[in-house]
């Protein structure tokens, strides 16, 4: 029990002090450190859905599009709105949740590939429309995107500017890397007691089988769209903070791809298992950051020029490490414990 | 079809006119049926004659038309998941267990509807005292009990509900014979506490020797019914169903 404390204590030093050393490596890291967390909020809410409900939903990316653009247009010279972060973001998880149940309510009836399409096409319509919706009104400035995003700013602090506090400079990105931290905390301690909370075995039952879930008096029609919508919120907020960092944003952030990557991090990670999501999260979005910056030199050392462009052998190297995971880990790198205990058991039992 | 309701008298369980169809097939053709309270009924019948749509229509899990009555109430409005808070529980087909989760996991969602802790526990070693083999596998996964212990699970699960009536969807399908034998002792012993059984089943002989009644279905339509005796000793009964 102490060591476990100790752990956390020692986990909890590393996350706070990570920006800072990866400042002295380059304010890029701590972006991409940044987007990372960002990647983890999704794909706790996309597991929800996934993972605990077993509802496969292709176009997730929607919510994230909703919190980004509803913090555009709240907070920017486009509107000339400039509202403060902590009436956007619970709306913005709001407008989310009740877009998770809007969009969930007609495809609930649907079950696996079919919903799959069904969550897809929604995915696609709702990019199309922050595409589309500059004419007859300009509501999202079309293809053009939102820019001069405000960025966060709690009391006199800018998260726009460097600030000391204590010597210690605070570029914007810290900033944002340790909101995003104490937001991550408060995700991950309400996605565990979801776990293990009624609802969590509602949602458990559903995706084993429906019909018994039914008999045994769940309303899975609620359940569902509860997981829906849930699931959505959390997508919203890492819209809203998206916006916010990134100070522009267009339809053209939230394609298909996002989408199927946040679905990649879920099942590669571990479905089902918040601390396997948040690796298969880390993993996926660090890796491909790091191949950017080595592919390069390395082919440059080994043969003196570049024998592939980087993006192609970036891509290639990410899709056999999927492969791979998948081949010899396939309930995901860390898998939710009563997936992982009926594996072994079953190769207990067959040998 | 009658323009008033129906009035279900004494039965537990009544149904008239009950259709269902699927997409432009009628699976069922308007069959009626009466359970009454302590009772042990079964609806034999081929392969495709429309029992599993019966069973699935009367536990609303698909649509149908027709009066699905319970105690004096309509159920043919009701969402299926009230209904095992009405004191009837499904044994779905194929058992639908919860694979993933334990044994222990299992019973307890059967008992997901109430929040009496401590008759839900006395229910628990009410059910391990029945099925001793669930206790001894408590805390295994689900997916890898044997097929036989697998249905006991799942009639375990309904227990837990409290059901007063229990519908049983083919629970001996894909058993071994002496498994299917042990099955069926659990059931009998259910009925014995006084829970009414109603019972499909492929297996027309084992149905019509546990049960007291019996309906034969053909091509959706109830063709036969009697009691149970009267079934075995029918020819065309013998014929179609025994093999004989």
């Amino acid at each position: 029990m102490n060591r476990k404390i100790l752990g956390f204590v020692l986990i909890g030093v590393a996350l706070l002090i990570l920006p800072h050393v990866l400042t002295q490596v380059g304010t890029a890291w701590v972006r991409i450190a940044n987007l990372a967390i960002l990647f983890i909020f999704l794909s706790l809410g996309l597991n929800i859905v996934v993972g605990m409900a077993g509802l496969l939903d292709l176009g997730y990316v929607a919510f994230y599009a909703v919190g980004a653009y509803l913090w555009a247009l709240l907070a920017s010279p486009h509107f000339g709105l400039h509202l403060p972060f902590w009436i956007i973001l619970p709306l913005g998880a709001l407008l989310a949740c009740i877009a998770g149940a809007v969009l969930g309510a007609p495809c609930l009836r649907l079950r696996g590939d079919y919903l799959a399409i069904v969550t897809l096409g929604f995915g696609e319509i709702v990019r199309i429309f922050m595409n589309n919706l500059s004419t007859p009104f300009n509501i999202t400035n079309g293809p053009k995107g939102i820019t001069g995003i405000d960025d966060v700013s709690i009391g006199s602090i800018s998260f726009a500017t460097t600030d000391s506090f204590f010597g210690i400079p605070f570029t914007g990105p810290v900033k944002y890397y340790y909101m995003l931290l104490a937001l991550l905390l408060l995700i991950i301690i309400v996605n565990l007691r979801l776990q293990n909370s009624r609802i969590g075995r509602a949602w458990v039952a559903i995706r084993e089988d429906e019909i018994a879930a039914k008999a045994a008096g769940i309303n899975t029609w609620n359940v569902k769209l509860l997981a829906f919508a849930m699931g959505a919120s959390f997508g919203g907020i890492a819209g809203g903070m998206f916006a916010a960092m990134q100070g522009f944003i267009s339809p053209e952030s939230f394609v298909l791809h996002e989408s199927i990557i946040i679905v990649a991090m879920v099942v590669l990670g571990g479905m089902g298992n918040v601390w396997g999501v948040i690796a298969g999260a880390l993993l996926l979005s660090f890796v491909p950051e790091i191949l950017r910056y080595t592919v390069e030199p390395v082919q440059m050392a080994l043969f003196g020029r570049q024998l592939v462009e980087p993006e192609v052998l970036r891509m290639l190297l990410f899709g056999a490490a999927l492969v791979l995971t998948m081949r010899f880990r396939p309930a995901g790198i860390w898998p939710e414990s009563r997936h992982r205990r009926e594996m072994s058991e079953a190769r207990g039992a067959g040998a | 079809m009658a323009d008033k309701p129906a009035d279900p008298g004494h039965a537990l369980l009544m149904a008239v006119g009950l259709e269902v169809h699927y997409g432009g097939i009628a699976a069922v053709q308007g069959i009626s049926l009466a359970i009454e309270e302590g009772e042990m009924v079964c609806l034999i019948g081929a392969n495709g004659a429309g029992k599993t749509s019966t069973l699935k229509a009367l536990a609303r899990m698909i649509p149908s038309s027709g009066e699905i009555h319970y105690r004096k109430e309509r159920l043919d409005r009701l969402p299926s998941h009230l209904l095992i808070g009405k004191g009837m529980a499904l044994v779905p087909e194929g058992r639908g267990i919860f694979a993933r989760l334990t044994v222990a996991e299992n019973l307890a969602m059967g008992a997901y509807h109430r929040s009496d802790k401590a008759d839900i526990a006395a229910d628990l070693a009410h059910v391990y005292g029945l099925l001793p083999r669930l206790k001894e596998r408590a805390e295994q996964v689900a997916g890898t009990l044997s097929g036989g212990e697998q249905q006991m699970l799942a009639i375990g699960r309904a227990l837990m509900g409290r059901p007063q009536l229990l519908l049983l969807d083919e629970p001996s399908m894909g058993l071994a014979p002496l498994m299917v034998d042990k099955v069926f002792e659990v059931i009998r012993a259910v009925a014995a506490e006084g829970v009414t059984i109603f019972l499909v089943e492929q297996n027309a002989r084992l149905a019509l020797q546990t049960c007291a009644r019996g309906y034969v279905m053909e091509s959706g339509r109830i063709t036969l019914a009697d009691s149970a005796d009267k079934l075995l000793a029918d020819p065309r009964v013998r014929a179609a169903y025994l093999g004989e």
